[in-house]
């Protein structure tokens, strides 16, 4: 037997929409354990057919960036033009990339 | 034999909307906004099943009666529901309960209906056994979560289980009509069914840290119509008020 705790942990939920495609964060649920988390994702976020497989991870366990990096983060990418491929001359035939 | 086939399908669909029902009883008062909605999607799966169930009664009855008619004008005594669902929900600990001693028959069931020499009901059985393991699959979390977690909450899922228990023997107590229609293997013999749930059922009682009862002793009645409870009386009447005081209403 576990102590009590208030609340259940939170649970971040990535589901997969068709086979083929990545799996994309929908929202958060809270749950006991990751078993659970997966059947409230089920309950929560597929009914209408959304998905083919369910990702679950503790919300605790992710790495974020802080608001506050976004200077050195990605200010230094801005002026790098040249990190695009706008410079190449593609031929008609090649159609929509 | 149609007669015991009408009976038949009429337990199979009044347990389903009496247990689906109850479910819904706590849409937008569960506990966590997740069994909310996994309850109410319970519930949903429960009166799809029913509307199957009751649609094939209402056909063989030939009385030109539709599954509404049958859910929504008839009272308690025409009511053929395992007493089992008819419970009232309790804490929360008692629904999870309810619905997993019920979850792990109905598995066992459907999965032998599949096998019915009646097409329609293998085609019903198998379009709902695979919502039923997903029942299954649920409850038996839930309850192993709930007995192996604090103090309060194991004792709180023995009460349920001490409570529900005589309940249990009815949906594997074979009568006349499970009889009749075990002949030509329209229906499995429940009591063939019963080993394989005692197995189920032990087997997540151990985990849950829940001990269940040794009397063996069966409340029986719900399925007859002959013995069901004052509270299935109270669930239909707020069931079946509205298409009752307003028998013209349409969606």
């Amino acid at each position: 037997m576990t102590n009590t705790k208030p609340e259940w942990p939170l649970w971040e939920v990535f589901i997969r929409g068709q086979h083929g495609m990545s799996h994309r964060h929908v929202g958060s649920l809270h749950a006991a354990d990751e078993r659970m988390a997966i059947l409230n994702a089920r309950d929560v976020y597929t009914r209408r057919n959304e998905g083919v497989s369910i990702w679950v991870v503790e919300a605790q366990h992710i790495a974020a960036s802080s608001p506050e990096e976004k200077g050195p983060l990605y200010e230094p990418a801005n002026s790098k033009v040249y990190r695009h491929p706008t410079f190449f001359d593609i031929p008609d035939d090649v159609g929509a990339m | 034999m149609q007669g015991a086939l009408f009976d038949y399908l009429l337990r199979q669909g009044d347990t389903a909307l009496i247990l689906g029902h109850r479910l819904s009883e706590w849409c937008g008062v569960a506990p966590a906004l997740e069994e909310d909605i996994a309850m109410a999607n319970t519930a949903l799966d429960l009166i799809g099943q029913t509307q199957m169930w009751l649609g094939y009664a209402a056909e063989v009855d030939g009385q030109g009666r539709t599954a509404d008619d049958l859910a929504f004008r008839r009272d308690v005594w025409d009511f053929r529901n395992l007493l089992l669902v008819e419970q009232t929900n309790g804490d929360f600990g008692k629904t999870v309960m309810r619905q997993f001693l019920f979850d792990a028959f109905d598995v066992a069931n459907l999965t032998a209906l599949q096998g019915s020499t009646d097409p329609r009901i293998a085609e019903i059985a198998a379009k709902s056994v695979k919502e039923a393991q997903y029942h299954l699959e649920r409850s038996r979390e839930t309850v192993i979560a709930l007995g192996d977690g604090t103090a309060q909450s194991n004792a709180r899922m023995q009460a349920a289980l001490d409570l529900l228990w005589s309940f249990t023997g009815e949906m594997f107590a074979m009568d006349d009509v499970d009889h009749t229609l075990a002949q030509d293997g329209t229906v499995p013999d429940l009591a063939q069914l019963q080993p394989g749930w005692t197995r189920t059922v032990n087997a997540v009682f151990t985990e849950a840290m829940l001990t269940p009862p040794e009397s063996s002793h069966a409340q029986l009645g719900g399925k007859t119509g002959a013995r069901h409870s004052e509270h299935l009386g109270h669930m239909l009447a707020t069931m079946q008020f509205l298409p009752r005081a307003y028998p013209d209403a349409r969606w």
